[in-house]
C-alpha cells in the first residue's frame, strides 16, 4: 500500500459566505468617494499642462469657471464663452454668481472662496483677464489656474 | 382536527445578494471620477478704491524684474527679446531674486539665515549690483496682452511659480516636490513653509494687459 494515499474526502470549495460581505466592502468604498459630476461642460476642455501644482485644500470653498470654445459651435458661434453650473454667462454677471457661490459658505469662510479657473489651451488671455477684473470686483481674490500635471523630460 | 400543516422555514434566500452588490459596484465603478483638481494657485490684487489714486510706484527699476508678452505669444524680457526656453526663464529668475546686489539690513539678515549651499549659489551667480538688491525688494511683473494665448500665460507663470517654489525648497533643505506638497495642516509642516517664506514674499504682479 502506497504511503501517500490520496485523502479523496477532503473539502476541495473555497467557503464563498463571506463574498457579499467583500463586495460591499467595495461598494461602499466606491460610494463614499464617488463624486457626481453635476455640470455638463459645454466647452472645449483641454487644460494647460504646468509642474508647479498644488493641490486645493478644501473642496467645499472652491467653485468653478469654465472658459472655452463652445462645443456646439453650431449654436454657440465659436468665439470662447463663460460658463458657470449649467450655463454660459455675460461678464457682467460673473459677479452675481460669486456672490451667490458666497452665500452657500458660512460667514467666516466667505473670504476663503477660492475660483477655479478651468481654461482651454486655446483661449486668448483677454477674456481670462476680464473674469479676473469681476473676480477682483466681487472680491474673491484667490484663484486657481486650473492644470494637468506635465510629464518631467 | 386540524390539519397538520408543515411549517415553510421563514427565510429569504441571500444567494443573489453578492450580484446584486456587485451591479451597484459596477454603476459606483463607472461613474466614479476621483477628485483631482490642481493647478497654480495665485492670489489676485484687491480692487483699487476708486477715491484713492493709484499708488506711485516706488521701487527702484531693477527690483522690479518685467517680463511681456505680446499677442504673437513673444517674450520681452527685461526690454530684451526673449528666445530661450521656460527652463532657461526659470533659472533666470531664479537668479534675479537671489541677487543681494546690495542687500539691505533685512536683506543681510536673510542671506545669513541660508544655508551654505544656496550661499555658494549665490555668490556664484556673480551678485550683480545692476540686478536686484535683496529679496525682500524684489518683484516679477507679468504683463500678458489680450492677444497673448493663455497656454504661454500660464507657461510663463508656472516658470515663475518654479523659480520662487525652488528657492523655498533649497533654503529649507528638501525638493521641490516635497516643498510643494507641505500640508499646512500640520504644525510642523507649516513652521517648515513659513520658515521658508519669511523674509521672501513671492512678489509676482500680474499687470492687467492693454
Amino acid at each position: 500500500m502506497s504511503k501517500f494515499k490520496k485523502s479523496s474526502n477532503t473539502q476541495q470549495e473555497i467557503p464563498t459566505a463571506a463574498l457579499p460581505d467583500i463586495i460591499f466592502m467595495l461598494l461602499f468604498f466606491f460610494m463614499v468617494t464617488t463624486v457626481m459630476r453635476e455640470t455638463d461642460i459645454m466647452v472645449k476642455q483641454q487644460l494647460p499642462k504646468a509642474t508647479q501644482l498644488t493641490k486645493i485644500e478644501r473642496k467645499s470653498l472652491v467653485s468653478y469657471v469654465y472658459i472655452g470654445e463652445p462645443k456646439n459651435v453650431s449654436l454657440f458661434g465659436n468665439e470662447p464663452k463663460v460658463q458657470t453650473n449649467d450655463n454660459f454667462v455675460e461678464i457682467p454677471d460673473i459677479v452675481l454668481f460669486v456672490n451667490q457661490e458666497k452665500d452657500k459658505l458660512s460667514e467666516a469662510e466667505r473670504d476663503k472662496i477660492t475660483m477655479s479657473l478651468k481654461v482651454d489651451v486655446g483661449v486668448k488671455m483677454g477674456i481670462v483677464s476680464d473674469v479676473q477684473q469681476e473676480f477682483r470686483e466681487a472680491n474673491a481674490l484667490k484663484v486657481l489656474y486650473s492644470s494637468i500635471k506635465r510629464a518631467e523630460e | 382536527m386540524p390539519r397538520g400543516k408543515k411549517r415553510q422555514p421563514a427565510e429569504v434566500s441571500s444567494g443573489s445578494m453578492a450580484d446584486i452588490a456587485f451591479l451597484l459596484l459596477i454603476f459606483f465603478l463607472v461613474t466614479t471620477t476621483i477628485a483631482n483638481d490642481k493647478g497654480i494657485a495665485m492670489r489676485l490684487p484687491p480692487k483699487p478704491d476708486p477715491n484713492e489714486p493709484p499708488p506711485e510706484v516706488t521701487k527702484n527699476d531693477k527690483n522690479i524684474y518685467k517680463i511681456l508678452a505680446n499677442s504673437g505669444d513673444q517674450l520681452l524680457v527685461e526690454d530684451e527679446p526673449y528666445k530661450a526656453g521656460m527652463d532657461q526663464l526659470k533659472q533666470d529668475v531664479k537668479e534675479f531674486i537671489l541677487n543681494f546686489g546690495s542687500p539691505g539690513e533685512e536683506g543681510i539678515q536673510i542671506y545669513n539665515s541660508l544655508p551654505s549651499a544656496l550661499k555658494s549659489k549665490i555668490n556664484q551667480f556673480g551678485r550683480r549690483t545692476d540686478s536686484s538688491d535683496d529679496p525682500t525688494e524684489c518683484v516679477v511683473s507679468f504683463k500678458a496682452a489680450r492677444g497673448t494665448s493663455y497656454e504661454v500665460f500660464i507657461e510663463v507663470l508656472d516658470a515663475i511659480n518654479g523659480a520662487y517654489n525652488e528657492v523655498y525648497a533649497e533654503r529649507v533643505g528638501i525638493t521641490v516636490e516635497e516643498w510643494l506638497a507641505l500640508d499646512r495642516e500640520d504644525d510642523i509642516q507649516n513652521d517648515m513653509y513659513q520658515k521658508a517664506r519669511q523674509g521672501i514674499p513671492r512678489a509676482i504682479s500680474i499687470a492687467e494687459p492693454n
